[in-house]
C-alpha cells in the first residue's frame, strides 16, 4: 500500500479534528462562554461608565481572546497523546510539519475564527465605536492564528507532563505579548480614526513567520515529548 | 582541532579545564569589578543633571547587556545540544538559565532604583522595561519547564526548543528603544560613530561591561561544574575526586 500524498493526508487530518470537535459542541461553546463571562466581569470591576469601558475595550477584548486561546491550547494534542494516535502520526511517512499544521488549523477554526466572528457583539457590549469593529474582527482573525500556532508549541512541549496546565501559560504568555501589542494597537487606531493597515500588516508578518517556524518547533517538541 | 571538539564532550576533561580557567578568570574578574566600581563610583565627575544617582549605571547597563547576551548563549548552547547531541552543551544551556535570570533581575531592580530619583517613579510600562520583564519570564519559563520533566534528558531537549523559540523576542528587546517612543533612552554606546556618552564616563562603563561578561562566564562555569558533579555522581572520576585515598 502506498502512502497518501501529504496534502490529502493533511486535509483528512483536518477533517478528522473538525469532526471530533463538532461531536463535542460543548468544547466549542466553552471558549465563547468564557469570553462572554469575562466581558461581563469588566463592567462589574471597572464600573459601568460607558465612556471608560469604551476606552479600555480594545485591550480588554484582546486580553480575553488571548486567555481563551491559552485555555484551549492545552487540549490540542492531549487526547491524541493519551490514546497513542499521536505516536502513530510521528511514525507516518507524511512530513510532520503539515500534520501539525492541520492540528493547529483545526484549533484555530474552532476557537480563533469563532471568537473573531463573535467579537463585534462583545465589542458593542463594551461600547466600542462601530467604526472599530472591522479592525477588531480583522486583527483577531489574523492574531488568533498566530496565537494558535504559538500555543501549539507550548502544548507540544507540555503534552507529556501530568501538570502542564499552569506551566503552559508561563511558557507561551511571553511569546503572546507581541501579538497583544499590535492587535490591541490596531483596534485603538481604528477607534481614534488612524489607519489600521500598518498594524494588520505587522500581524500578517508575524503570521507568516509563525506559519514558517512554529510547526517545525511543534514537530520537534512532539518528538521530545513522545520520547520522554 | 577535532580532538579538541571531542574532548569537549567529556565531563572529566571539561571539569579539569574549567577549573584551570577559573583559577585565572575568577581573580581577574574580581580585580576588574573592583577597579571598575572604584573608578565609576569615586573617580568620575557627577552628571550635571542627575548628580550622583547616575552612578548606578555602572551596574545597571552591564547587567542588562549581559542578561541579553546570556539568552543568546543559552539558545546557541541549546541549538548545539539539539543538533550535535553534545551533552556538555546541554549542561551549559541548563546552567545559563538561572544565571541569566539573575542578571535580568539585577538590571530590572537597579533600573527601578535609578528610575525613582530620575523619572520620579519606580516603574513605567515602557517598551524597554516591559521587554526586559518578558526576558525575565522567558528565563523563568525555561527553568520551570526543566523542573517539570522527570526525564532530565527530555527536559534538556524541551528547554532547548523553548529557548530557540524565545529567541524571536530578543531582537525586539534590543530594538525596542529605537522602534517605540519610550521614556528609556536609546542605546548610548555605539560601535560605529560617536557615542552619546562622554569618554570619562564611557571607559569605566566599558570596563564594567567586560567585568560583567567575565562574571557571567565565572558564574556559568561554576554552575556547570556543580551540575557536572551532580550528573556524574555515580561515575569513577567523581568518586576519585571526592575520596582521593580510596582510589
Amino acid at each position: 500500500m502506498s502512502a497518501l500524498p501529504a496534502p490529502v493526508f493533511c486535509m483528512r487530518l483536518l477533517r478528522r479534528q473538525l469532526v471530533l470537535a463538532l461531536r463535542r459542541p460543548a468544547g466549542i461553546a466553552n471558549p465563547l462562554l468564557f469570553f462572554l463571562m469575562v466581558v461581563a466581569l469588566f463592567p462589574l470591576g471597572l464600573g459601568p461608565d460607558p465612556s471608560r469601558l469604551a476606552s479600555f475595550a480594545p485591550g480588554i477584548l484582546w486580553i480575553i481572546a488571548l486567555l481563551s486561546s491559552l485555555l484551549t491550547s492545552d487540549t490540542v494534542f492531549r487526547s491524541d497523546f493519551d490514546d497513542g494516535s499521536l505516536e502513530q502520526l510521528l511514525l507516518a511517512p507524511q512530513p510532520l510539519y503539515f500534520s501539525v499544521l492541520a492540528y493547529v488549523a483545526a484549533h484555530w477554526l474552532v476557537t480563533g475564527v469563532l471568537l473573531s466572528l463573535a467579537s463585534p457583539v462583545f465589542g458593542l457590549m463594551l461600547g466600542l465605536p462601530a467604526q472599530a469593529l472591522p479592525a477588531l474582527f480583522a486583527s483577531l482573525l489574523l492574531g488568533s492564528a498566530v496565537l494558535s500556532l504559538v500555543g501549539g508549541i507550548g502544548a507540544a512541549l507540555t503534552v507529556g507532563l501530568k501538570r502542564g496546565g499552569v506551566l503552559i501559560s508561563l511558557l507561551i504568555l511571553p511569546l503572546y505579548m507581541p501579538v497583544l501589542i499590535f492587535g490591541s494597537a490596531a483596534v485603538r487606531a481604528a477607534v481614534d480614526g488612524f489607519p489600521v493597515a500598518p498594524h494588520l500588516a505587522i500581524l500578517g508578518a508575524m503570521l507568516c513567520l509563525a506559519i514558517a517556524l512554529a510547526p517545525l518547533s511543534i514537530a520537534a517538541a512532539l518528538r521530545i515529548s513522545i520520547d520522554a | 582541532m577535532w580532538t579538541f571538539f571531542h574532548k569537549l564532550g567529556s565531563p572529566p576533561w571539561l571539569y579539569k579545564i574549567s577549573g584551570a580557567i577559573l583559577r585565572y578568570l575568577l581573580p581577574a574578574t574580581l580585580l576588574a569589578l573592583v577597579c571598575g566600581m572604584t573608578w565609576g563610583l569615586l573617580f568620575t565627575d557627577p552628571d550635571f543633571r542627575q548628580g550622583n544617582s547616575y552612578r548606578i549605571m555602572y551596574i545597571h547597563v552591564p547587567a542588562a547587556v549581559v542578561a541579553l547576551a546570556g539568552y543568546y548563549v543559552m539558545a546557541i548552547a541549546g541549538a548545539i545540544s539539539l543538533i550535535w547531541k553534545m551533552k556538555m552543551a546541554d549542561v551549559a544551556m541548563k546552567c545559563c538559565a538561572p544565571v541569566g535570570a539573575a542578571f535580568t533581575f539585577i538590571s530590572l531592580a537597579t533600573g527601578a532604583i535609578w528610575g525613582k530619583p530620575t523619572w520620579g517613579t519606580w516603574w513605567v510600562w515602557d517598551a524597554r522595561i516591559t521587554s526586559m520583564l518578558v526576558l525575565f519570564f522567558l528565563y523563568l519559563g525555561v527553568l520551570a519547564l526543566y523542573e517539570a520533566f522527570d526525564n532530565k534528558e527530555a527536559a534538556g531537549k524541551a528547554c532547548a526548543v523553548l529557548s530557540l523559540v524565545g529567541m524571536v523576542n530578543i531582537p525586539i528587546i534590543y530594538k525596542s528603544v529605537d522602534w517605540w517612543y519610550s521614556l528609556h533612552q536609546p542605546a548610548s554606546i555605539k560601535f560605529t560613530g560617536e557615542s552619546a556618552i562622554h569618554a570619562s564616563m564611557l571607559y569605566p562603563l566599558l570596563l564594567m561591561i567586560i567585568a560583567f561578561y567575565a562574571l557571567f562566564a565565572c558564574a556559568l562555569l561554576l554552575n556547570m561544574r556543580a551540575e557536572l558533579l551532580h550528573r556524574e555522581r555515580r561515575s569513577n572520576w567523581v568518586r576519585k575526586l571526592a575520596q582521593p585515598e580510596a582510589g
